[in-house]
């Protein structure tokens, strides 16, 4: 967008944007040059005196050509335009860039502020050695005191909130998957922590690729599918943003290709995708230490294609029919050319989204949707997350060079990566400040409870407006008619369920494993799945089992992304999927095992019913078939003294 | 770090008042801190930037003066639909100049000895542009083109005073720079590296971009290691860091995608030991490409044993003795030279590199002393010597009686 005028001291000259204009001199030409150029310059200024609008416009365009540029020793405007919009763009973006120090103020990095209540975005391994709490400078001169939000240590992503103001300026997210090779780029940031007046350093570029995938160190801090820039990104300058040349942020700034010249920007910087980010934001707000995905099986490249090179049985693209040796053609609406193309797509999403996948297969293509598992188990996650960051080279050590290096043969040719050294020692063992303390809940699996409970409240209250139906022990009483004809009657009790059709009755109750009978057949198990959405409606978040906020993540056939709740009860887990501008809960999953797939059902067709918000309609699903529907046509709570047992149903 | 030697230009040229802000130009200066290093020419210069920013903010306000409101409208209408064209034009660049980017993997990998590099396609079956390094050290040099095809490469040959060589491989109508076409780029002028550097690209992942402005156009001075470069000719010096691992080969375009030169290997100025960023100016090194590609300076075609004089040329009859053949390829120095002997004679020196036997490429001892099997011992020989930075022919002819 914004051009750049590169001007040799001995000669004025400037060049149009995106354009190196013949003509230039060298600049080891002598003093006399400048000389002419002053005539020059005095010469055509008489000329538009005399010759006014016309002789200008003509003048301009010339001096717009490209190849002209260097005929006018008057600076040319869009040169002189493209400079006064990038200092506003500059003077506009910093006042939500972030200078983050450790609350001793020893090591630091930087960040960016995202919304107006203080959520900010910097490096998983910026806010690490802070522990819970960590100072922020901003352009405007104070420090605010900021609480950590979520972590994700794989994509190295970290959500931090500031207070002290319900107004921070907060950087306009852009669209990543925009960013062209060539495009202008800023960054801004702390690199080398010279923001001691907390004003941000800029440094600009260009992008220099795009989708790159930067290998993790062990399994965490692996960039995919980020962008390359040749903006300085130097140590400090890690969690910062990188801007387009609109000013909207790309990317967080976390990483440089660095090798025998030491520890400084050679030109080679890498910043995290805002696209990627945007994914896992819901998952960070949720207070959790966030995981990516895994599809469970190995890729290669085979001559050219992506095929299997392994896949493990219990995943559930194997259960979607994935095989050995298949060729991947597509992923996530993105076509797969290399290994390295499938990585980056992999890398995006977090752990638990369900993405389609095409693979081809005898020259027949396939489509699936796949439901990414976990790339690490719970507790490998929780042990890398803490203790050190695993660095190839500590900050202080210096580069090596190449004759003193011993010969490794069996390494792989692969260039040394570093990650930004983080200054200053672990988790600060100082006092947190009050309103950090007030913000602060540990719990093990989380970066910061706290915002956990803020969300499951959040989802609680909603949807319990809508459904009122908190403490309303009795069963639920739900008629209506099967997707294939006639009419049914349900009866949803504490102790078990009936189910009346034409034909035939079942029962079920729930017994002490809920997993262990899942009727009706071929259904994977609605009837505990409907018994679970009776508890949580019933009990609330609070009672129902172990609950927590997963985040948030996409549903089949709706655009956007939707919340999510988790809950365990008598042995299964159940994922709960909750609108999140109308509070109403649009499916729930029932995963009786980790190897099986869930019993889903999608809740529609909301109406009122006898003063609650009620879906219409409920349809079944399990694994890759629809197992049934049926409309709700009436609703109602049979009134029963608290306490009574009593058969289910009528 | 030293790289970073901007800021202190910066504070020497005073831009009167006016407050700097982030993102104001600061190019008077910036131009300038490459030739600083590296150029004693260009040193004075550098303090110019102050006085020349001062003429020009007295014609800016001159202008200004000239100008009325409606008269700034009109031609920001005007600039806004130019610089439009221009936008579009510079995408154009990046799609026309990428494919002709290639990957070249060889020997290396140990840390320190990347074992990959960058090169450009010069002609259309696959002639291939690049750097003479200790990549190319090896009968197995892979190639693999912007689309992501693989190819093996075979060494044409090489040019060992520009440290430059060229690679063919077997295929047809690729996408090339035409040499014929490259120009000449000026100072100032702003600037597109192309490479692979650090290997960040591959398979058929695009080749990473970096702009800049060349510094200067200056004679190069450097060192690889403890060595001074054989080349001293001039080079693009430029303000961007180009000069990364695995980036040797690239290719320097000016921003209209016209092909001005070629990436250097990894050097430090020889002045003040930082890192060197520059590129070969085309120019330099197209006699050279010529040769090699018109068979001179080819590295050894495959041995017929039939062809063999009955006694072959060795080079103790020359009076030329090599440095101990110790490593796998010893480059070949001479240590001694006998007195009294043609070599002598004809001005061979010790230390001196032998780096062609005839028009043949010499990678090491054992390659020198496997060639000389094929040439009669009554023939003259033409040995091209490398002393310091210059390049001795020299002709010989062993002595009759023996």
């Amino acid at each position: 967008m914004s051009g750049k005028i590169p001007r040799t001291s001995n000669k004025m000259q400037y060049e149009s944007k995106s354009d190196a204009t013949a003509g230039l001199s060298s600049s080891a030409e002598p003093l006399t040059n400048s000389g002419t150029a002053g005539q020059a310059s005095s010469g055509t200024l008489i000329l538009i005196e005399v010759l006014r609008l016309s002789i200008l416009i003509i003048l301009y365009i010339s001096a717009s050509l490209p190849l002209r540029a260097a005929d006018s020793p008057v600076p040319d405007k869009s040169v002189l335009e493209a400079e006064a919009q990038r200092i506003a763009v500059m003077d506009k973006a910093k006042n939500a860039v972030v200078a983050v120090f450790d609350s001793e103020g020893k090591g630091g990095g930087s960040g960016v502020v995202i919304s107006p209540d203080g959520f900010a975005l910097t490096n998983f391994h910026v806010v690490r050695p802070c522990g819970a709490g960590m100072k922020c400078g901003m352009a405007d001169g104070k420090i605010y005191d900021a609480v950590v939000v979520g972590l994700d240590p794989t994509g190295d992503v970290a959500l931090i909130k500031l207070f002290g103001r319900d107004d921070f300026p907060a950087a306009e997210l852009g669209d990543s998957d925009r960013a062209q090779r060539g495009d202008w780029v800023f960054a801004m940031g702390n690199p080398f922590l010279l923001a001691t007046n907390l004003q941000p350093t800029a440094t600009y570029g260009i992008i220099s690729g795009t989708h790159r995938y930067q290998p993790p160190a062990g399994t965490l801090l692996e960039y995919t599918d980020c962008l390359q820039t040749d903006a300085s990104i130097n140590p400090g300058n890690s969690g910062g943003p990188l801007f387009d040349a609109q000013g909207r942020l790309i990317g967080i700034n976390g990483r440089c290709s660095f090798e025998k010249r030491g520890r400084v920007s050679v030109g080679v910087g890498y910043a995290i995708s805002i696209n990627q980010i945007k994914n896992f934001l819901g998952d960070l707000r949720s207070g959790r230490i966030v995981d990516h995905a895994t599809l469970g099986a190995r890729v290669a490249d085979s001559e050219g294609r992506v095929t299997v090179a392994e896949i493990l049985e219990p995943s559930d693209a194997f259960r979607r029919g994935l095989r050995f040796d298949d060729e991947l053609t597509a992923f996530a609406g993105r076509n797969i050319g290399t290994p390295n193309a499938f990585k980056n797509i992999l890398g995006i999403f977090p752990k638990a989204w369900r993405v389609p996948l095409s693979f081809r297969r005898e020259g027949k293509q396939y489509n699936i949707l796949v439901r990414l598992a976990g790339l690490h188990g719970r507790e490998e996650l929780l042990k890398n997350t803490s203790g050190p960051v695993p660095e190839e080279l500590p900050p202080d050590s210096k580069p090596k060079r190449g004759r003193e290096e011993k010969p490794a043969p069996g390494e792989p040719p692969q260039p040394p990566k570093m990650k930004l050294p983080m200054p200053g020692g672990m988790k600060s063992k100082s006092e947190l400040p009050d309103i950090v303390k007030r913000h602060f809940e540990e719990k093990r699996g989380f970066a910061n409870y706290y915002f956990n409970r803020l969300e499951q409240k959040r989802l609680w209250n909603a949807w319990n407006g809508r459904l009122n139906l908190e403490k309303q022990n009795g069963p639920w009483l739900l008629s209506g008619e099967l997707a294939g004809g006639g009419a049914y009657n349900l009866a949803l009790a504490d102790d078990g369920i009936s189910l009346k059709l034409p034909a035939a009755e079942q029962k079920w109750n729930p017994g002490d494993e809920l997993g262990a009978s899942l009727l009706p057949p071929g259904s994977g198990g609605l009837f505990p799945a409907l018994h679970l959405w009776r508890r949580l409606a019933v009990e609330g978040f609070a009672r129902f089992g172990e609950v927590y906020y997963l985040g948030t993540a996409p549903l089949p056939g709706r655009e956007g992304l939707v919340d999510v709740l988790v809950g365990s009860h008598k042995g299964v887990d159940c994922r709960f999927y909750f609108d999140p501008a109308a509070g109403r809960l649009l499916a729930l999953e029932m995963f009786p095992d980790n190897e099986s797939d869930p019993c889903e059902i999608y809740f529609s067709q909301f109406r009122e019913i006898g003063g609650r918000d009620l879906p219409g309609k409920l349809e079944i699903r399990f694994g890759d078939e629809p197992f049934g529907a049926l409309t709700v046509n009436d609703f109602r709570i049979e009134q029963k003294a608290v306490g009574e047992k009593g058969g289910a149903g009528p | 770090m030293k790289e970073n030697d901007c800021k202190l230009v910066i504070a020497n040229c005073k831009l009167q008042n006016e407050r700097i802000q982030p993102g104001c130009h600061a190019h008077a200066c910036r131009g300038h801190v490459g030739n600083y290093e590296k150029s004693p020419l260009s040193r004075a210069s550098a303090g110019r930037g102050a006085a020349s920013v001062n003429r020009f903010r007295r014609s800016f306000c001159n202008l200004k003066f000239a100008i009325t409101n409606l008269q700034f409208i009109c031609l920001l209408l005007i600039l806004a639909i130019f610089s439009v064209c221009s936008a579009t034009a510079s995408a154009d660049v990046y799609a026309d100049v990428l494919p002709k980017i290639v990957k070249i993997y060889g020997a290396g990998g140990f840390r320190g000895m990347e074992p990959y590099q960058s090169g450009m396609l010069i002609s259309p079956e696959g002639h291939i542009l690049t750097v003479f390094s200790y990549v190319l050290d090896t009968d197995y040099i892979t190639v693999v083109l912007a689309d992501g095809r693989k190819f093996e490469a075979k060494l044409l040959g090489a040019d060992p005073r520009l440290e430059i060589a060229v690679l063919k491989i077997g295929a047809a109508d690729l996408p090339h720079f035409e040499l014929s076409k490259a120009t000449t780029g000026r100072a100032a002028e702003s600037v597109l590296a192309f490479s692979n550097l650090f290997n960040v690209a591959i398979g058929d992942e695009p080749a990473s971009v970096q702009h800049g402005i060349i510094s200067a156009l200056a004679k190069l001075e450097a060192r690889q290691g403890v060595y001074e470069t054989p080349y001293r000719g001039p080079v693009y010096v430029l303000d961007a860091k180009t000069n990364n691992p695995g980036a040797a080969g690239g290719a320097l375009v000016n921003r209209r995608g016209e092909l001005l030169g070629m990436l250097g290997k990894e050097l430090k100025n020889a002045l003040n030991s930082t890192y060197l960023n520059y590129a070969l100016p085309i120019a330099e090194m197209r006699e050279s490409i010529a040769a090699i590609e018109a068979g001179k300076m080819v590295s050894r075609p495959d041995g017929d044993a039939k062809n063999k004089p009955r006694r072959a040329l060795a080079l103790d009859a020359l009076g030329v003795a090599l440095v101990p053949d110790v490593l796998e390829r010893t480059p070949p120095y001479v240590e001694q030279v006998r007195v009294g002997s043609p070599a002598e004679k004809s001005g061979v020196r010790p230390d001196d590199l032998i780096v062609l036997l005839g028009d043949r490429l010499v990678q090491s001892c054992k390659f020198l002393r496997a060639d000389l099997e094929y040439i009669d011992y009554r023939d003259p020989v033409k040995l091209t010597l490398l002393r310091g930075q210059e390049l001795i022919e020299v002709t010989l002819q062993a002595e009759e009686k023996r």
